[in-house]
């Protein structure tokens, strides 16, 4: 007797996304249409994307979708949950978005402790506008805008937002995650299933930093762009539980 | 019923509550902190959603959050905040989504004053922020009118999906009048199907969104959205005439410059100089039809329009006029008010000179 054993998870809507070949952007997706699912949250789930390559997520998820400009997801999601405290909320943002542009918003919204969670996905650079220097691009690595690789002299270090924003009280709890790998990727399904389980239990902001690839934009083989998560990428941003508030309230 | 003395900030946000508003979000800035800070315990009172956002970018995006969410939410700033919330003010157009943003102006440009302007009318009125959009901005003169448009503002918001814009001055927000708080009937809870509030039974996602990548989409929207405005301009257009029937020379000013302007038309009525006042209330849809049959009448010399501003309203009143009458203007800039005795002489001098 035949029997299923995988398929498009139910939290997905039955459309091709855009995004590039190797891409982690749809697996992202997956792992988080998985947790709708399995918590069933797709019916009372609102979601925010962000300006980016993940600008048309509110069409491959599903759930409702506000699109927010450049780097206010976080204040679009906390006019959502302040007035509807009941529903999941979730912003879903790249690195462009949140640790530039949306640096005050995310900040904030951490700081108020908004009882939202936010999907932050790092892949170094800046994806849609065609591969520009982001916030967290590393050190010596090349982009559209740095040319040279980037100097710490001229633009500075890249900034480890799991761990800054973990400063803040309001944070309850952060994980930084990748998807390149099984083992790697069964973690980021734990965190990010998580992190919505104790939005809904209200104590505070959750946040899960997923490193991604851009291997358009990096210049790379869709598996050399996993291989450099992995080896490069995780060596300046180190993957793991940064904050658990859990059981300690 | 019984007359209350209200100052104008704390009546604007009253007004606010009991229009049914959901969430309200600021940030500081004078001459309006009055708002933000009388919802900070009267929303609390309400069991409402208040928020003091971090910037007014971030208060912009929240009342973006809830009104796309299907709620009655609200903003207020003064001019350089409302610099700031342009950004968010288009993506609500782009979205169509109601929302209400009061702008207490004050004197710019920069950072320049916190005394009374009128100076954001192009901002306000030509198309804020970035695209081919518009919102309805309704201009009170007392504290009494403000009373009564806040309350038509949520209204307008919920019935054309679109933000709505109360442009008043530093004057308005920080004075105190008596107002009647009148009985209104409650507006029928609007419908709002395209809410992003969980999909629940609906059977299909909602997607609130500005965003539409392919021209021709994008083009088909904006064609919808001049035709929405085109209905707004009939249906939605509102002014106030004074004294206009017998009048030789129109004044033709908003908010608070339209109270001095009238003081003048009325000390100059003892001389035997007939002046009247055209009011605008609503600035975008400007009143253009109602302005050319006042001041179409074959006793008008001569049309003033009075600003605190360089001349900003005055380029709509040409535009209405098309030539037909002079136009003519005066205004007192960086917060500066105009007297009425200034106003008054001013309109010696054009009657003299359309004479000549």
């Amino acid at each position: 007797m035949s029997q299923i054993v995988y398929q498009r998870s139910a939290g997905l809507q039955d459309v091709e996304t855009h995004y590039c070949p190797g891409c982690h952007h749809g697996i992202i997706h997956k792992l988080i249409a998985e947790t709708l699912v399995e918590l069933d949250l797709c019916a009372s789930a609102v979601g925010i994307c962000p300006v980016g390559c993940a600008v048309y997520a509110g069409n491959y998820l599903n759930c409702d979708f506000i699109e927010a400009a450049h780097g206010r997801a976080p204040a679009v999601a906390t006019g959502v949950k302040r007035t509807h405290p009941n529903l999941p909320v979730f912003t879903y943002q790249g690195d462009g978005d949140l640790a530039a542009i949306g640096a005050a918003e995310i900040m904030h919204a951490a700081m108020r402790g908004e009882k939202f969670t936010t999907i932050f996905v790092n892949n170094a650079i800046y994806g849609m506008t065609g591969g520009q220097m982001a916030p967290t691009t590393l050190e010596g690595q090349k982009s559209t805008t740095s040319q040279l690789g980037r100097d710490r002299q001229h633009h500075g270090l890249p900034v480890r937002m799991a761990e800054l924003l973990s400063t803040l009280d309001g944070m309850a709890y952060a994980e930084r995650v990748c998807v390149a790998d099984m083992p790697s990727l069964h973690k980021a399904k734990r965190a990010i299933k998580k992190a919505f389980t104790l939005q809904m239990q209200g104590i505070g902001f959750t946040f899960v930093e997923v490193l991604s690839t851009c291997p358009t934009n990096w210049g790379m083989s869709p598996v050399a762009a996993g291989q450099w998560v992995k080896d490069t990428m995780t060596q300046y941003y180190p993957l793991g539980v940064i904050k658990d508030v859990e059981g300690t309230l | 019923m019984q007359k209350e003395l209200w100052k104008g900030n704390e009546a604007i946000a009253e007004a606010a509550v009991r229009a049914g508003c959901d969430a309200y979000f600021g940030y500081p800035i004078t001459p309006q902190n009055e708002i933000p800070e009388y919802m900070s315990r009267r929303m609390q009172e309400e069991n409402r959603v208040f928020v003091q956002a971090e910037s007014e970018i971030a208060a912009i995006n929240m009342v973006y959050g809830a009104a796309a969410a299907g709620m009655r939410a609200m903003t207020s700033s003064s001019s350089p905040g409302i610099s700031l919330k342009q950004e968010g003010i288009s993506y609500l157009i782009g979205a169509e989504l109601p929302a209400v943003i009061v702008n207490m102006m004050r004197g710019g440009p920069g950072l320049g004053t916190i005394q009374p302007s009128q100076s954001d009318y192009f901002q306000a009125t030509r198309s804020p922020g970035h695209g081919d959009g518009h919102m309805i901005v309704l201009a009170p003169s007392g504290i009494q009118e403000a009373v009564d448009l806040m309350q038509d503002s949520f209204d307008l918001a919920d019935r054309w999906r679109t933000p709505v814009m109360m442009l008043a001055d530093g004057m308005i927000g920080q004075m105190m009048e008596p107002i009647e708080w009148k009985q209104r009937p409650a507006a029928p809870a609007a419908d709002k199907p395209w809410a992003a509030n969980g999909q629940g039974e609906r059977g299909h996602t909602n997607f609130v969104t500005s965003l539409r990548l392919d021209s021709v989409d994008n083009e088909a929207f904006n064609e919808a959205l001049q035709q929405k405005y085109a209905d707004i301009g009939r249906q939605e257009t509102r002014y106030e005439a004074v004294d206009c029937e017998d009048a030789e020379l129109i004044l033709v000013a908003f908010g608070t410059t339209a109270r001095i302007a009238l003081s003048a038309a009325r000390k100059l009525r003892q001389e035997g100089i007939r002046a009247g006042l055209f009011r605008p209330i609503t600035l975008w849809p400007f009143p253009t039809q109602a302005l050319q049959q006042v001041a179409g009448h074959p006793n008008v010399r001569a049309v003033l329009t009075v600003e605190m501003s360089a001349g900003q309203m005055v380029e709509d009143v040409r535009l209405a006029l098309c030539g037909a009458k002079p136009v003519h203007f005066f205004g007192r800039t960086g917060g500066m008010i105009p007297e009425p005795a200034q106003v008054a002489q001013e309109i010696r001098r054009i009657l003299k000179e359309e004479q000549a």
